[in-house]
């Protein structure tokens, strides 16, 4: 079987998001990669480094700067005459020209698999996590996108891939980018590759208070900073930083939750987390139920404590 | 302008879902079921257009079994004029329910389409995509804010790194997220007025499309339980287990 994975990149380096998916890729079959982007050069360098890649698709042409899928859909639909599967990350990049791809190839997609149990089996999350499923296929291509988290990165280095400039349709001419507003990582490791997430919940009060709470420990563990799904709706901290179902999934090696009981909806961001460590006032909080190790505490004297002591 | 707004009938957002213990699926019999939470807010963006004078009609739609109705009379009893019912038995998937909508758009000539951008049953997070591929027509996808601008829609996504502002050229697709607004309760008067609004009933058949699953389930199991740790007594005992693991 030949797979295409779509690069998840920002037209200098590449995210990644995508070595998770060339892991998924590469239980299918041969693994060809594409960079779809706007003087991308760099990425299509970087990418034809990655262990077990055949091939580099760089498709460079402004129409792909900021991959509106109106514009990046028919591209890969294009390319797909010649592979079998189309594999992209489950990021909002992916689930946003993923689907889009399967309409036009009049396939049905399978979404943030977990894991790769056949040449047309998979399974999936459903139900915010609370069920999985196994579906098989009937399609003739496969439309997939790739839990990041399930899946172990690719070596980043090792590969020799070839690099192919294509062409492609081009503008669609119905959509175009206004303006971006990213936040500002500074040194701190974004949510979706931290080792560590420092993470706060509505306990917080507001953004003063998370700010001053959370982030001086985040600083000493050189953690990312996440939150609920509560302290993002009560605004102590912008929506990129939710953990959930519906905000991030994330696994890192350490989750650290302050003041979060542990809804369905944030359990369902971060149970795969290999330790969690909840701290919270409330001893009958759900997190605890998950959590490795829990500390009962008033999180107002507890972390800046434990912020001294580490 | 037209406003389409699909709702799915979905289990309550409140519901902890029971996995069947043969392994079939999940286990919906007498289990409280509701508006799809996403599409209620897509409800919701498309009165708030119309009450501010962008939009003149909204056409709740949706793809299920009968009782879906009750969902359709919610939409109507929040502010939507008319409704149609694709009633089907079978679970019909995204690519097929997009297939459905797309006939009913070259019907209904909508401005927009606005619906969630997933359910929370499937989570499948591809219908409002893939109607915007058949229909050839842009996506605004996990909205956070839109704005009617003339013949184009501007729609501030929430994306991965943050917010990110694109313009669409109308008739266009948009899918929202939970940032968008706060929907409202449908009012007593409005709830009585909604059962004398119109509500027709059509099937999958009646615009050809062949709702076949291209999916198959063979199984549904519970997720792998994490088991509780251990609580510690102070700080001092959480430092300790903190540098035992390597941490700091």
């Amino acid at each position: 079987m030949k797979t295409l994975v779509l690069v998840e990149h920002d037209n200098q380096s590449m995210k990644d998001a995508t070595l998770s998916v060339v892991t998924a890729a590469s239980k299918l079959g041969e693994v060809h990669l594409l960079v779809a982007g706007s003087s991308c050069d760099a990425v299509a360098q970087e990418a034809a480094k990655v262990a077990g890649v055949g091939k580099v698709h760089v498709a460079d042409d402004p129409a792909y700067e900021h991959g509106l899928a109106e514009n990046v859909a028919p591209l890969i639909a294009g390319l797909m005459d010649h592979h079998d599967a189309f594999l992209a990350p489950a990021t909002t990049t992916g689930k946003n020209i993923a689907p889009r791809v399967a309409a036009m190839l009049d396939v049905m997609q399978i979404s943030d698999i977990l894991s790769v149990e056949g040449e047309k089996t998979f399974t999936r999350p459903i139900y915010a996590g609370n069920a999985i499923a196994t579906v098989e296929s009937s399609d003739d291509k496969l439309v997939i996108t790739v839990r990041g988290t399930a899946f172990d990165k690719a070596e980043a280095e090792g590969g020799s891939a070839e690099i192919e400039a294509i062409g492609g349709p081009g503008d669609a001419g119905v959509s175009s980018f206004v303006s971006a507003d990213l936040a500002e990582g500074g040194d701190r490791p974004e949510l979706t590759s931290a080792n560590i997430i420092v993470s706060g919940g509505r306990a917080l009060k507001d953004g003063e208070t998370f700010e001053k709470i959370i982030t001086p420990l985040a600083d000493k563990l050189g953690a990312g900073i996440g939150a609920s799904r509560a302290a993002v709706d009560a605004g102590y901290v912008p929506n990129d930083y939710q953990v959930g179902q519906t905000g991030k999934i994330v696994a890192p090696e350490v989750y650290i939750a302050i003041g979060i009981s542990g809804a369905i909806q944030h359990l369902a961001g971060m149970k795969d987390s290999k330790t969690i460590i909840a701290i919270n006032k409330d001893e009958d909080a759900p997190i605890f139920q998950v959590a490795d190790i829990g500390l009962v505490a008033d999180l107002y004297k507890a972390v800046p404590e434990l912020t001294e002591k580490l | 302008m037209k406003i389409l707004v699909p709702v799915k009938r979905v289990i309550d957002y409140n519901v902890k879902p029971r996995v069947k213990a043969d392994g079939s699926g999940v286990d919906l019999a007498n289990v409280k079921m509701s508006m799809n939470p996403f599409d209620e807010i897509a409800v919701e963006e498309a009165i708030r257009l119309k009450e501010a004078g962008k939009a003149e009609e909204i056409v709740a739609i949706s793809v299920g079994p009968a009782k879906a109705q009750e969902t359709l009379r919610t939409a109507l009893a929040m502010g939507a004029d008319r409704a149609i019912l694709v009633e089907t038995d079978d679970e019909v998937e995204p690519l097929a329910v997009a297939k459905i909508l797309k006939a009913i758009a070259e019907e209904e000539q909508p401005g927009l389409v606005m619906l969630g951008k997933q359910a929370i049953d499937d989570d499948s997070n591809q219908t409002g995509q893939m109607l915007a591929a058949l229909m050839q027509r842009p996506q605004g996808t996990f909205a956070n804010t839109v704005e009617i601008d003339g013949d184009s829609v501007i729609v501030k996504r929430e994306i991965d790194g943050g917010l990110e502002t694109v313009k669409l050229t109308m008739p266009a697709i948009v899918t929202t997220d939970l940032r968008l607004n706060e929907p409202r309760y449908a009012s007593l008067p409005n709830i009585m007025k909604a059962k004398k609004k119109s509500l027709d009933v059509k099937t999958p058949a009646d615009y050809g499309v062949d709702t076949a699953k291209r999916l198959t389930t063979t199984n549904v199991a519970e997720p792998p339980v994490r088991q509780a740790g251990e609580k510690v007594e102070d700080v001092d005992a959480l430092v300790m287990k903190m540098k035992a693991l390597g941490i700091a």
